[in-house]
């Protein structure tokens, strides 16, 4: 079951078999967060009570505090991230939603929380499976998004999110996102790092202006009206357009300590590709082995996976689809634009000065809906027909696994 | 607020709303908040105070037992002085607060 192996530039990295949750609760118990505040919802129930089980056992200094509700789970999060210290919390679809309102909250007090989010359909009717309308939902309240595509990338994401949001340039909190059972219920191998090593590289928290500074008192959420609310909001935006060039830097330097450079992007076979997918979290996995397997057949397929939704990589995409002819857009939730999904809409606006490039979109997986290889290898099919114009684009927005 | 104070931008104040300053309550001017501004008549008036007991602001100066003045930056133009004034004595009248 573990497999150690040493390497200079890391140190030593054990080999695990781990769930995603169980991936995520050891970058927690490395972390060793002063404060976790946490309700159980499916799935991401076994995360946290694998991370009690550590505080149980002494491994972490944290104190956990069990709520009664995830409004007020985020709400204890607010107010330990406000007194000064690291702060965690997890949460699922309706968790997330029964916290709506502090998570605003939270972001526009610039509290750097980090809350890995188990993807799951948001009720109703009511469902515990994958898919992306829960953290999609909450694409705009100025937390910072990163999609995970397995438990290493979840395990990694949760360690760098930490550096991210307590960064003097970005000071928001951060949403890691892992796709509800497919990831957080998979046991997959994943390299877990020294615990010296996190230790040392998510540094030691130093707060900015906290409530427990009793030389320096301050005032958290105070009414703030029209003449001073929207400059709040300006700070906002420039501290999330801040942070793309600090996550960066962060997946830069976590390459350097630990092996695995991570982008805000990352492209899949795409330098000559005619036809490409555009998809986040798990299914880019899945697309990897279609793209390979048509890559086989000669055809020229790539695959665009966004791993940063929240600051959304505009420029980056456009550079990396500069050559490609056709895009379809994988959307794991369904936003009732009539106009199509969340991911689609970004890369439509995205793309809207290239007049030589078609995009359609394809709703997929709400629910926990399977998607396969056959299911991508036909959309690839699709695009490739738009791409020959063999098949006229007669509705821009599709879905895939949904029976007639 | 005052009205004459300067707005800063987004890039002068604290982040998230905070206020780094304590005790600052006093520096706000809640009589901007007027559309009625009390007005007193210290012919009328005969210094019963029932106006300074009811005053929801500690709005009105009081000396030696006697009203003195409004204190215009903290009154709120609520009119609770102008309604409990005795209707035998009618010291004090609510007029539009004009700029």
């Amino acid at each position: 079951m573990e497999d150690a192996k040493v390497n200079n530039k890391t140190g030593q990295t054990t080999l695990v078999a781990l769930t995603g949750n169980e991936a995520v609760a050891t970058a927690m118990r490395q972390i060793n967060p002063d404060v976790v505040a946490a309700y159980p919802i499916t799935p991401q129930t076994s995360l946290m009570q694998k991370f009690a089980d550590f505080a149980a056992a002494g491994l972490v200094d944290t104190e956990i505090i069990l709520v009664e509700s995830e409004h007020s789970a985020m709400s204890a999060c607010v107010g330990s991230a406000a007194a000064g210290v690291r702060t965690m919390t997890a949460t699922s679809a309706n968790g997330l939603a029964l916290m709506w309102e502090i998570v605003y909250i939270a972001a526009s007090s610039r509290l750097p929380i980090v809350m890995p989010v188990v993807n799951r359909a948001l009720s109703g009717p009511i469902n515990i499976h994958c898919d992306h309308s829960d953290t999609m939902g909450c694409r705009d309240s100025s937390w910072i998004q990163i999609y995970s595509e397995n438990s290493q990338e979840a395990y990694d994401n949760t360690i760098q999110a930490i550096r991210i949001a307590e960064h003097a340039n970005v000071l928001l909190p951060v949403m890691v996102t892992l796709d509800g059972f497919i990831i957080s219920h998979s046991i997959e191998s994943v390299h877990v790092y020294e615990d010296a090593k996190v230790k040392e590289f998510i540094g030691e928290y130093k707060p900015h202006n906290p409530l427990l500074d009793l030389n320096n008192p301050v005032t958290f959420g105070p009414l703030d009206l029209y003449d001073y609310y929207f400059e709040h909001k300006r700070q906002q935006s420039e501290a999330m357009k801040n942070s793309k060039r600090v996550i960066e830097d962060i997946g830069r330097l976590f390459g350097q300590t630990f092996g695995t450079v991570y982008d805000l992007i990352e492209t899949y076979r795409l330098e000559d590709a005619d036809e490409c997918i555009v998809v986040l979290g798990s299914t880019a996995g899945t697309a990897k082995e279609v793209v390979d397997a048509l890559r086989g057949q000669g055809r020229k397929v790539g695959l665009l996976k966004i791993r940063v939704f929240r600051p959304f990589p505009e420029t980056e995409i456009i550079d990396a689809l500069r050559g490609v002819k056709v895009v379809g857009v994988l959307d794991r939730s369904e936003g009732f634009s009539a106009v199509g999904g969340p991911v689609y809409q970004e890369i439509r606006a995205a793309l809207c000065a290239r007049h030589d490039i078609s995009i359609v979109n394809y709703i997929y997986g709400l629910g926990g809906r399977d998607i396969g290889i056959a299911d991508i290898t036909k959309v690839f099919d699709e695009l490739s027909a738009i791409r020959k114009a063999e098949k006229p684009i007669t509705s821009r927005v599709d879905y895939v696994g949904v029976r007639e | 607020m005052s009205e004459t104070e300067q707005l800063k931008g987004w890039k002068e104040i604290p982040i998230g709303g905070l206020i780094l300053a304590p005790g600052n309550a006093r520096e706000y001017k809640t009589g901007g908040w007027r559309t009625f501004k009390p007005v007193h008549h210290m012919d009328k008036c005969i210094h019963c105070l029932q106006c300074w007991m009811h005053c929801p602001d500690s709005a009105i100066k009081v000396e030696g037992g006697k009203f003195i003045a409004f204190n215009y930056d903290a009154c709120k133009g609520c009119g609770i002085c102008a309604k409990i004034c005795p209707k035998k004595v009618q010291a004090i009248t609510m007029e539009k607060e004009e700029k």
